[in-house]
């Protein structure tokens, strides 16, 4: 019989693991997703156009399936990369698809006299994006790309498939350990993603009421 | 005097008789898909002349300042600012779209104030008013404060410099909005229908701002509105639009005491 106590340390090394690729991969997220996002939005049709199918073929792709591709296949086209590196590729160019689309909605949710008044006080259009609508859409973006930022966290658990020594690889070698405790082990599993997701939305909602202060 | 040498040289080439009007439309259109909703538009102002247009919903006198502000494209026609034209360049003879550069450059003469303020929300009202000079003017943190609260104060909104947009009235957030504009010191400003999405008891406290600025005098001003007190009081002209035409123009003691057209007469009947 194993105890919590014994479990313990075996789950810290695993969820330092799983934060560290969730964190990796959040910031490629972030800016792939910004960048393409805006670049959906550009006068130039072919810089659109990269944009599009860039969404088009991440968003559209299982991640298992990508994370497989970047660290097995790769490598036989000479591109080795380490599998921390795989896992934060990987994720992060998948859920940049979706959050591409969650910048791109966001700068057109504001409204189109923000974008006038700012072309009437003889702004650059690149003022005018970064100055005035950009900062607006950043509101809008916070719920949304919190729920992809959980989703993300969720998602590093199939790291475990490239054998990453992450929460899940963790706790299915506890499994194996102590079979009959499988409910306790899974439960803590579960509750250990848990407050990791708390602390991520706790981490938005400030965010949000930093950046939107005195706004409502 | 204290005029520049370019200044008189201008004067002795335009002459009084034939002085360049401050904005200039020839026969514009404009159409939104299918629908012509300008069919030949032929307007003049002079520098420092203050019009207003009005006319029923539809006319198109809106599109008509949002194509002098740049917000619209004419689809045919020309607008020409200070003899120069607005969304044209000449190269070889031909007149050909401009760049965004050039309409940049024409911009510095032109302001607007909306109907709907569009103030930006994430900036107070100091950061509203000094965004444009800092940015487009390059003015230094110092100057354009300066500016800004010169400005604040002629609308009288001096003591709501840290404040958030969201926490004034309509009135109050007209009342920026026309500082914003007005501290980039443009030739010609165009209002449209800056009161009609205002309640009622602060419609007054704005026309009473544009009031004091048209008395000052420099600027053309061009108010589209419903207010018809109001478009009598301060313009030197009115015009009538109406389905995408101007039908009529004149000195307000005119167009309402002695109106030409059935169309205006008509007009006026059914507002009074």
């Amino acid at each position: 019989m194993g105890s919590i106590g014994e479990w313990i340390p075996l789950l810290w090394e695993g969820t330092v693991i799983t934060a560290q690729v969730t964190l990796l991969s959040a910031i490629v997220t972030l800016l792939l997703a910004a960048v393409t996002g805006i670049m959906r939005l550009s006068k130039f049709k072919i810089i659109r156009g990269i944009s599009y199918i860039y969404v088009l073929i991440f968003r559209g792709v299982s991640l298992l399936v990508l994370l497989f591709w970047v660290y097995y296949a790769l490598p036989l086209m000479g591109v080795e990369l380490s599998k921390m590196t795989s896992a934060v590729l990987a994720i992060g160019l998948n859920f940049g698809a979706f959050g591409a689309e969650i910048v791109r909605s966001s700068i057109l949710a504001v409204p189109k006299g923000q974008w006038e008044a700012a072309q009437a006080l003889n702004l650059t259009p690149t003022q005018r994006m970064f100055r005035v609508i950009f900062p607006q859409a950043l509101v809008r973006m916070l719920p949304p790309f919190n729920n992809l930022m959980i989703e993300l966290l969720k998602a590093t658990s199939l790291i475990y498939f490239i054998t990453l020594t992450d929460l899940t690889y963790q706790a299915m070698i506890l499994r194996s350990l102590y079979l009959p405790q499988t409910a306790q082990i899974f439960g803590l599993l579960l509750l250990i993603y848990f407050i990791m997701a708390s602390i991520i939305s706790m981490i938005a909602r400030m965010l949000e009421r930093k950046l939107s202060a005195g706004r409502m | 005097m204290s005029l520049t040498m370019e200044e008189q040289a201008k004067q002795v080439s335009v002459g009084s008789v034939n002085k360049v009007p401050m904005v200039k439309y020839t026969n514009v259109m404009k159409s939104f898909g299918d629908l012509e909703v300008l069919h030949g538009i032929d307007l003049e102002m002079q520098a420092g002349e203050k019009i207003a247009l009005i006319g029923p919903s539809g006319s198109g006198k809106t599109t008509i300042g949002r194509m002098l502000m740049t917000l619209e494209e004419p689809t045919s026609g020309t607008i020409e600012v200070e003899g120069e034209h607005l969304w044209h360049v000449e190269k070889k003879g031909r007149l050909v779209r401009a760049s965004e550069a050039h309409l940049h450059q024409m911009r510095t003469k032109i302001g607007m104030v909306f109907q709907h303020f569009n103030l930006f929300p994430h900036m107070k009202v100091l950061g509203n008013v000094t965004e444009a000079p800092r940015k487009v003017l390059g003015l230094s943190k110092e100057e354009a404060n300066d500016r800004a609260i010169e400005m604040l104060r002629k609308v009288g909104l001096a003591d709501k410099l840290d404040v958030y947009p969201a926490k004034l009235s309509g009135g109050q957030k007209q009342r920026v909005a026309i500082a914003r504009a007005l501290v980039m010191r443009p030739k010609v400003m165009v209002f449209d229908e800056v009161t009609s999405a205002l309640d009622p008891e602060l419609v007054g406290e704005v026309l009473a701002v544009i009031k004091e600025i048209a008395e000052e005098g420099e600027m053309a001003m061009m108010l589209i509105t419903h207010e018809m007190d109001f478009a009598r009081e301060v313009a030197d002209r009115v015009i009538f639009g109406a389905e995408g035409h101007i039908v009529e123009q004149g000195p307000p003691e005119q167009i309402f005491e002695n109106p030409q057209s059935e169309r205006l007469q008509s007009f006026l009947k059914r507002i009074r």
